[in-house]
């Protein structure tokens, strides 16, 4: 027996059965309710003209993000709050202050890719947001415009959010939110149609025995990885179940000597806390996917995936992070590093997932330094990835974890440079000793991100720049990011 | 409102004035139709292309048997079912709609399913059994020059004698630089819908900027008479030349399936499929031998063009003789060879990109520029200043002809240049960055300042010619229509600035309605930067007529003067007499005096002979110039533009707002094109850069954070165009190039500036960081 799917679209209840749980609501939306302001423009979370605002009942309060309609199946928005942008201007076709702000600013020449923006300002505006322009930049990284340049969105961007809602806007929102919290359930779910089924447990352990039954099912969270084996594999996936509604899945703890995660926090809702206790690895985060991914995307997922690439495990496994991982009633708790076995695989049993990450907290928050090397800065897949946890005890090397990410069939240690660092004097002789050790820690392959030789350069230079970064500070060496100074 | 209400005050929205793109209000709000938004009439049946999965290979066998019989599916079609001629290309007749026997380039059409939704015919034609024999696939510039796989014999144009010029001048330097592709990434992908009518009638919804050839290859691929297919095009969701010819295998392939099935039949690319199916900007390898004096004045100089074309013509040879006319930029070339060497390969039909070659050319020119003033020690602003054109007030000097011996009559790029240069501060800026990099172990800057000179019309002098249609209601509404299409650059507003400036009335009263082949005929693509020199003289041509008319009845009525009636703030004013504007269309209508005319414009003086290669192939040239600042990281190679100065002209503006945005638009693509965007094939041929997360154009924070863009205020064209206007399209993308030869200035400094780095486009992290090894390790090699 199939549940009903509920969530507020535009101020409307929408009541489905009978739909495909792997239908993407930008599908929905163009195809089912006449709602074409938003656009296809990439169908893999990549271009932003599909952003619509989600909102969700957190501990009481409403709180709104733009996502990308595209990769977002149907079933997650149950019990949720979707606006799009036709529900922006307002009853009386009044134009919303950033809609306002765009044409003021001529923000918009070909106009497809502005319904997106219009959108991921006003999931800022809604959500109070006061950025300065680099805040503006990464409110906007997700959405790609081809025409204007970006200028006369920054300024649209500047002009509107330092404006209030008008009143009809505070008005509706009022409506919709108490209509979201009318349809609000705390219970288990399942959605089911024409052979496909897509679970929806909300407790641990509801999860843990569902996936123990049902170890071919997908786990899945943000889904963006698993949108794209729909919207761009063409997969039928039979049996999905979503980890996000499990409360205790998305807690994040703070303990004296670790930091603990859930496997079902995303990467958003962790940026301010891990900016306290590691800032290199927070700046890491902040360039993983644009806005709508990070605010779908988790951790957990992210490392059970176990892409070469990794986003967050480098910095983790430097961090020396322990994975906790679940099968039905039993946990286990291992090094991450030893999770990653080779290229598509991993150190999981079947029924096993992903529970949550356990990250020791540094004396020094600096001493984690991380590096993400991409063509472009923003939302983009990082060509090497490094992550440098080394510490020095009277300038000398005491311990050193260093990890890499695309250099290799999974993220993995330098082990070799660290050996030749251990213990040595933190000189630039010892640097250049350790840069020739590369060679045996990695033979990375070429591909459209980055040759084997850059990789390999590229890899050992960042060595180079930790120890530049030990004298000098971080607007010396940084281009962008946390410490820059260039304007 | 009636639009008697309107008779008070000033006209507003009138030419010059900066007014919002006219879609703007529904661009914010979601309800501007493209074309997949349309709502889908009654049994549309979803059009999906089958593709190649072999550069070049023939095809020995076509098993669509489970294509057919998948779920959803309503038909297949290949090569066999088309009625007419199996062809979509713009000129020469060499690229199928679906390839017969023959493969030439991984991601060809082979064949199209209709079914019932998208999803369905999706994963339709992902069962197609295709058996292939493998033949040799040319797939590089290098490939075809070793094979001599060219398009067509190579071209030149010269001026004088180059090679002995070279031999006799005190300096010379040869050099080479590999300029990378560009895919346009307009964010609606192509997209058709065909409505099949009443007897063999067709009707094309088509995201194209050539509604007219789109007509002409539905009608030669179905069989038919223009007349008998109408394609409308009311905005394009960005196109960047991709549009201009790549947009016809969409609109016939559901043209197709509307005329066999007799239903509506769309094609809408997924992004993927889009950059695999589609051309993109030609990548070059361009070389120089440059002889110069020895403070840089340039003598001679010999320049080969290589480019790559794909497996068609497609526009090719348009856009690589663009690259020769700019292959000079602003630089007068006292002796000069230009070779162009046209390469036909086993890939994508490369096509129109924003500049048409045009960039290319330019920045082969800038890097000899800039490698000239390396190699003497100087600043290269310098040597480019001392190599401009002669002004155009400096009418008798010698240094006003081209390569292709055209007079440079309108030469303004040094007042532009001394303008930026104060106003950027440059030469401060220059000295401090680089006593700044002396100080900086990881992160050097780079500057460097770039003109752009861009000859507007398209060389094919014919295409020079626009129609336009106006209609005045009896309610004193205008309905405009012309021959160019939206894309975003604001075309439609500027066009009915002209005409509400024409009557004197309003912008809201002049409706503009979307591009359709049944009101104005034979029209020429809407590119080469033309779109509004040519439908806004059209336009105003009818728009005149009708106000000729009326001023005709109106003196006759009043015994006035016709010179003594005048339209404007929305009234006429006749002698003494001031009558609203709408009152005096209905006494027009009463007196029976027709309200509807159409216009046409063709460009004057324009000629072209491209055997001699000389003539007069541009009415006027457009000028601007850039200074960008950049930063690089020398062990990482990442990079970052920090501030840019643009001084550019748009002549008389028509629209200052819509100007600016073309200008900073122009400027950031050229950017990307120059930095992050890089195209990738594999061993194979196939594109591994086929969607943005593994493409990237410039996001958010790519901008530099720091710009000053100014239209230079002087500009007013010099020949009799629309409101004395320059277009504005394509000039500004050239800008970029400064950041490019800022990049090269920042690496540089890792060798004290004593060797030139010879980047190659993009210039990615990883280019940067092999530039700056292979500097530092020739540095040590020379024992400094």
């Amino acid at each position: 027996m199939s549940d009903k799917l509920t969530f507020i679209l535009n101020g409307e209840q929408i009541d489905l059965m009978d739909f495909s749980p792997t239908q993407t609501l930008l599908s929905f939306l163009r195809n089912q309710c006449a709602l074409t302001g938003s656009k296809e423009g990439c169908a893999e979370g990549d271009c932003g003209a599909c952003t619509v605002i989600v909102g969700e009942l957190e501990n009481g309060l409403v709180q709104y993000r733009a996502i990308n309609a595209c990769i977002t199946f149907l079933p997650m928005l149950h019990n949720k709050l979707v606006i799009t942008v036709e529900g922006i201007a307002g009853p009386q076709g009044e134009l919303h202050p950033v809609q306002q702000a765009i044409i003021d600013h001529h923000g918009s020449q070909c106009g497809f890719c502005t319904p997106g923006f219009v959108t991921s300002l006003t999931a800022a505006h809604l959500s109070g947001e006061q950025p300065d322009r680099a805040g503006i930049n990464d409110i906007l990284a997700g959405n790609l415009c081809r025409c204007t340049g970006y200028g006369p969105l920054i300024s649209a961007g500047e002009q509107a959010l330092a404006q209030a809602s008008p009143d009809w806007q505070k008005v509706r929102q009022k409506e919709s939110e108490k209509l979201l919290r009318d349809i609000v359930r705390d219970q288990a779910c399942v959605f089911q149609c024409g052979g496909q089924c897509w679970d929806m447990p909300v407790s641990l352990s509801g999860l843990a025995q569902l996936y123990k039954q049902y170890p071919e099912a997908i786990l899945v969270a943000g889904a963006s990885d698993v949108g794209l084996w729909v919207t761009k594999q063409l997969r039928q996936l039979p049996h999905l179940i979503d980890v996000t509604r499990v409360a205790s899945l998305c807690e994040i703890e703070e303990q004296d000597e670790s930091l603990r995660i859930g496997a079902g926090v995303r990467y958003q809702d962790v940026m301010d806390i891990i900016a306290a206790l590691y800032p290199d690895f927070s700046e890491l985060v902040r360039r993983i996917g644009g806005r709508q991914v990070r605010n779908t995307g988790t951790i957990g997922a992210n490392i059970a995936n176990g892409s070469p690439i990794g986003d967050t495990p480098p910095a983790l496994i430097a961090l020396g992070a322990q994975l906790i991982l679940r099968c039905g009633s039993k946990t286990r708790s291992i090094p991450l590093e030893d999770y990653y076995i080779s290229y598509g695989h991993q150190d999981r049993a079947k029924g096993e997932f992903v529970e949550a990450i356990e990250i020791p907290k540094l004396d020094n928050p600096d001493q984690l330094k991380c590096y993400k090397l991409s063509k472009r800065f923003d939302q983009d897949i990082s060509s090497l990835c490094g992550c440098f946890n080394i510490e020095i005890v009277q300038d000398r090397v005491s311990a050193a974890r260093i990890a890499y990410g695309g250099m290799a069939g999974i993220p993995q240690r330098a082990q070799a440079v660290e050996q030749t660092l251990i213990g040595k004097p933190w000189t630039r002789a010892t640097i250049k000793e350790a840069m020739l050790a590369y060679g045996n820690d990695f033979s990375p392959l070429g591909d459209m991100r980055g040759s084997s030789d850059y990789r390999l350069l590229a890899a050992s230079n960042l060595l180079l720049k930790v120890f530049e970064e030990s004298s000098v500070p971080l607007f010396d060496t940084r281009l962008v990011g946390r410490g820059s100074a260039l304007i | 409102m009636t639009l008697h209400q309107k008779s008070n005050g000033a006209a507003k929205g009138i030419v010059g004035q900066l007014i919002p793109h006219d879609s703007a209000t529904k661009h914010v709000t979601g309800k501007a139709i493209y074309i997949d938004d349309i709502a889908e009439p009654l049994g549309l049946l979803h059009v999906q292309i089958g593709l190649s999965t072999k550069a070049h290979a023939r095809i020995l066998s076509m098993d669509l048997t489970q294509v057919r019989s998948a779920a959803g599916v309503i038909g297949v079609f290949t090569a066999q079912d088309i009625p007419g001629e199996n062809d979509v290309s713009p000129i020469m007749g060499d690229d199928p709609l679906f390839a017969d026997q023959l493969v030439e380039y991984w991601g060809q059409s082979l064949f199209a399913v209709a079914a019932t939704s998208r999803t369905a015919a999706r994963a339709a034609a992902q069962l197609a059994i295709v058996e292939y024999e493998d033949l040799p696939a040319i797939l590089t510039i290098e490939q075809a020059l070793e094979q001599r796989s060219f398009l067509y014999e190579p071209y030149e144009m010269v001026r004088g004698e180059a090679a002995p010029a070279i031999k006799k001048a005190p300096h010379n330097l040869a050099g080479e630089i590999a300029i990378g592709g560009q895919e346009h990434f307009y964010l609606e992908g192509q997209a058709a819908m065909a409505v099949p009518g009443e007897d063999r009638d067709i009707t094309v919804y088509s995201s194209s900027q050539h509604p007219s050839e789109v007509q002409h290859k539905v009608a030669h691929v179905l069989g038919l008479l223009n007349h008998e297919v109408t394609t409308k095009v009311r905005r394009m969701g960005g196109a960047f030349g991709g549009k201009e010819s790549q947009s016809n295998l969409a609109a016939c392939a559901a043209a197709l399936v509307a005329k066999l099935t007799g239903r509506a039949a769309k094609v809408v690319y997924d992004r993927d499929d889009d950059m695999m199916i589609t051309g993109k900007r030609h990548d070059f390898r361009i070389k120089y031998d440059v002889g110069f004096t020895d403070n840089g004045e340039i003598v001679g100089l010999d320049v080969e063009q290589a480019f790559r074309c794909g497996m068609s013509w497609d526009l090719s040879q348009p856009i690589g003789d663009r690259a020769m006319f700019h292959g000079d930029n602003c630089y007068f070339l006292p002796h000069v060879r230009i070779r162009s060497l046209a390469c036909k390969t086993n890939t994508q039909s490369n096509t129109a990109f924003r500049g048409f070659g045009g960039p290319q050319g330019m920045l082969g020119m800038e890097r000899i520029i800039d490698h000239i003033a390396q190699t003497l020690g100087k600043d290269p602003l310098q040597i480019r200043r001392l190599n401009f054109y002669a002004h155009k007030d400096d009418t008798g000097s010698e240094r006003r002809v081209t390569p292709f011996h055209m007079q440079v009559e309108d030469c303004i790029i040094q007042d532009i240049v001394d303008d930026l240069a104060k106003r950027s501060d440059y030469q401060k800026r220059r000295t401090e960055i680089r006593a700044w990099n002396s100080q900086n172990r990881t992160l050097r800057k780079g500057i460097a300042l770039t003109p752009v000179k861009f000859g507007i019309s398209f060389t094919k002098t014919f295409l020079n010619q626009a129609g336009a249609l106006v209609h005045v209601y009896s309610d004193g509404s205008i309905l405009l229509n012309h021959g160019g299409t939206e894309m975003g650059q604001g075309l439609n507003t500027k066009i009915a600035q002209i005409v509400a400036h024409e009557f004197g009335v309003d912008l809201d009263v002049v409706k503009i309605t979307a591009t359709t082949t049944d009101k104005v005929p034979n029209t020429s693509a809407t590119a080469a930067s033309s779109g509004s020199d040519l439908n806004g003289m059209a336009a105003r041509d009818a728009a005149r007529k009708i106000v000729v008319r009326i001023k005709t009845m109106l003196a006759q009525k009043h015994d006035v003067d016709a010179k003594d009636i005048v339209f404007r703030e929305n009234k006429v004013f006749v002698g003494e007499q001031q009558i609203d504007f709408s009152k005096v269309v209905e006494q027009a209508y009463m007196a029976r005096i027709s309200l509807s005319a159409t216009g046409f414009y063709a460009t004057p003086k324009i000629h072209w002979n491209r055997e001699k290669a000389s003539g007069r192939p541009f009415f006027y040239c457009a000028y601007g110039a850039a200074v960008s600042e950049v930063a690089i990281d020398v062990l990482t190679g990442e990079n970052r533009i920090l501030r840019v100065d643009i001084l550019h002209d748009v002549g008389r503006s028509l629209n200052p707002a819509l100007d600016l945005g073309q200008i900073e638009g122009g400027y950031v693509q050229g950017a990307g094109w120059l930095t992050t965007e890089e195209l990738i094939w594999n061993d194979e041929g196939r594109l591994m850069t086929h969607a943005p997360s593994t493409y990237k154009i410039p996001a958010c924070s790519d901008r530099g954070p720091d710009m000053h863009i100014a239209l230079y205020e002087a500009g007013e064209n010099s020949e009799e165009t629309i409101h004395r206007s320059k277009a504005v399209g394509e000039p500004p993308l050239m800008l970029a190039i400064s950041a490019f030869m800022a990049l090269n200035d920042a690496v540089a400094s890792v060798a004290d500036y004593q060797i030139y780095p010879k980047l190659d486009a993009p210039a990615t992290p990883e280019r940067i960081l092999a530039a700056v090894e292979r500097l530092k390790a020739m540095r040590k090699g020379a024992g400094k």
